[in-house]
């Protein structure tokens, strides 16, 4: 195709892309160098006679209104959001390693800061669900793969709608369940003997249920992917292990997963993308007190009446590059096997 | 078909049966409890004396004379006016997919077709964008979008989840259209066509399977986003997920916690017909990034 074709081929969803995915990064890195301008404040000198003079001081409310204006941006601070407490917290880092005498000490201080308690959910929620759910994926796989004809494609049509349904919708029908007064949730009351017992209270139980809403959903994901591969496995092969001896496990530990491991990476390499954005279960399950992740603290600034742009984009900026460490493995191999052709 | 060698011993079996019959449960179970409670009352749903409650409605007989009500529908649909949020939703969804599929189509063919290195670093660049979390470019919309005076309307809201939806797009149908022999629009155009017409009159016709599948994953993010649409959509232009998103912060004081249940139901419904119409699409577009590798 010549170049001149392809270019206007291509412009339309070039354009969409530049104008709203490219241009919106560069706009929130700097964003998140600029703070809100502060309120102008003016002196007023009242003199009344006989009383005397009296100074007060008010916000000029028009010459904030102008400069609001005039500079929409806010002014410029340099790096001073990114170091605040609200995010990389320098400064608190500091004080707590220096007045903390263990390892203990330094992590409770860490966990108040905002950022990385937030880190530390999102980090622990990508790394468990994503192997769960695979490991899971592939059981059901093997399963239902081992079912008739006619109940296969029950099975894949019920597998389907946990993924499929709206992530917030899903957390909400989940969370009702495990209320305390929902069927789930009166259940494990009954099963604890506690009745205040309650999986929202804890720090540690709302982690657990929030991962495992994480495998729930994305589970059929990786059951799908796997589930076709099977189909494509050699039956010679098998044939072969069987023929010189290998049990059942080791048929699928020697011929069925290595036949699946260039799925297993893809499964792997988009459910890492996928949960480092966790999100929409934070505000179904009404978790915030407990967990928090990145793309929560972007939304949670961005709501409400005060919209702290300049915050919430430096935390967008600094959950970008931890996109880009999370992709970096692929990038590097992705260029090397382009490099090899 | 299976050999004697691969038959189970019955343990194995009865195993095997268990866990599918156990995931069957953890996958639809959670659907039908909340289809089944969306016509109680609440303090059925949400019974504190005795689960069996939700199942056979005593409250909801109590209060309506019979173990079923449409209350919560009721509410949510006529009282909450939710049928706004649900045609705004449909209005989203369409204008998004169509527009995705048509500008994407075009993309995804000529990326297929060029053997430049420029396309390579396209797709790797549409990879990372894909990466992103959406929730990262709002900060970045915002701004603009005030100035311009265009946020909170539906239009911005379809241009962008369009924006966001491309790389999926780009890439799904740029496997897709690999599949597609290059001898055919090739010999379309050693018989005097230009490259468009050659697309026009020898490509469309044979590229539905592909842009069926791929728009199905277009409606579905289109439909499923909270994200942007939260952000983006003023309150009387709301789609169903953020509307219902609010109605919790609304109904947990008021009481109204079935009108929530049933616009959760509301919203689900048309994806239940979605799977069962489109299971054999979405199973193949879901595999076609995986075999491809």
């Amino acid at each position: 195709m010549k170049h001149r074709t392809f270019f206007w081929f291509f412009l339309p969803t070039g354009l969409a892309m530049l104008l709203f995915i490219a241009f919106p990064i560069v706009s929130v890195v700097i964003q998140s160098v600029f703070a809100p301008h502060e309120a102008v404040l003016k002196t007023v000198e009242n003199c009344t006679p006989l009383v005397g003079c009296t100074t007060e001081t008010t916000i000029d409310q028009e010459a904030t209104r102008e400069i609001r204006e005039a500079q929409p941006l806010g002014r410029f601070v340099g790096l001073d959001i990114y170091l605040d407490r609200g995010h990389l917290a320098i400064t608190e880092l500091a004080q707590a390693w220096e007045s903390s005498d263990n390892w203990g000490d330094f992590w409770s201080g860490l966990f108040n800061l905002p950022l990385y308690r937030a880190l530390a959910f999102t980090l622990t929620f990508t790394f468990i669900v994503t192997p769960l759910l695979i490991v899971f994926g592939l059981m059901i796989a093997l399963a239902v793969n081992s079912l008739n004809r006619h109940l296969k494609g029950l099975m894949i049509f019920f597998s389907l709608l946990p993924m499929i349904v709206t992530p917030l919708i899903g957390s909400l029908i989940l969370f009702w369940m495990v209320d305390s007064r929902g069927v789930i949730g009166s259940a494990l009351v009954a099963l604890a003997g506690d009745p205040n017992f309650s999986l929202k209270a804890s720090t540690g139980l709302t982690w657990v249920m929030l991962i495992v809403y994480g495998v729930w959903h994305a589970a059929p994901f990786a059951f799908v992917v796997f589930y076709a591969g099977l189909q494509t496995l050699p039956k010679d092969q098998i044939e072969a292990a069987q023929i010189d001896g290998a049990t059942r496990w080791q048929q699928i530990k020697y011929v069925v997963v290595p036949h699946l491991m260039p799925l297993v990476t893809f499964v792997a390499l988009i459910q890492l993308m996928d949960n480092f954005r966790v999100f929409e279960p934070v505000v179904g399950f009404n978790a915030a007190a407990h967990a928090t992740s990145l793309s929560w603290i972007i939304f949670n600034d961005l709501g409400g009446e005060t919209r702290q742009l300049s915050a919430a984009s430096a935390t967008s900026v600094l959950t970008i590059i931890g996109v880009a460490i999370l992709l970096s493995p692929v990038l590097v191999r992705t260029w090397r096997d382009f490099k090899g052709k | 078909m299976a050999s004697k060698a691969q038959r189970m011993p019955t343990g194995l079996r009865i195993l095997t049966s268990g866990f599918v019959l156990l995931w069957f449960i953890l996958a639809a179970f959670p659907f039908f409890w909340t289809l089944w409670g969306s016509f109680k009352v609440e303090l059925d749903f949400f019974s504190i004396a005795d689960w069996t409650n939700a199942l056979t409605g005593e409250r909801t007989q109590a209060t309506y004379g019979r173990p079923v009500t449409g209350a919560g529908y009721f509410g949510a649909w006529v009282q909450e006016e939710f049928w706004r949020n649900v045609i705004n939703t449909f209005l989203v969804c369409f204008f998004v997919v169509c527009t995705s599929l048509t500008i994407g189509t075009l993309g995804g063919y000529a990326l297929s077709r060029s053997s430049y290195r420029y396309t390579f670093w396209l797709l790797i660049t549409a990879l990372i964008f894909r990466a992103m979390p959406p929730i990262t470019l709002v900060a970045g919309y915002l701004l603009p979008f005030f100035e311009w005076n265009v946020w909170g309307i539906l239009p911005t809201t379809v241009i962008v989840l369009v924006a966001i939806n491309q790389p999926f797009t780009l890439w799904m149908l740029h496997s897709f259209f690999q599949n597609i022999p290059k001898e055919l629009d090739e010999s379309a155009k050693v018989d005097g066509c230009t490259q468009f017409q050659a697309f026009r009159h020898v490509i469309v016709p044979v590229m539905w399977p592909g842009v069926i599948t791929t728009g199905l994953f277009s409606f579905l993010l289109a439909y499923n986003d909270f994200a942007v649409t939260a952000m983006l959509l003023s309150e009387s232009n709301r789609t169903m997920v953020p509307a219902i998103a609010a109605f919790l912060g609304t109904t947990y004081t008021e009481g109204n916690v079935m009108f929530a249940v049933a616009a959760v139901v509301s919203a689900t419904a048309p994806l239940f017909v979605l799977v069962m119409f489109f299971q054999r699409q979405i199973v193949s577009g879901l595999t076609a990034g995986a075999v491809k590798g």
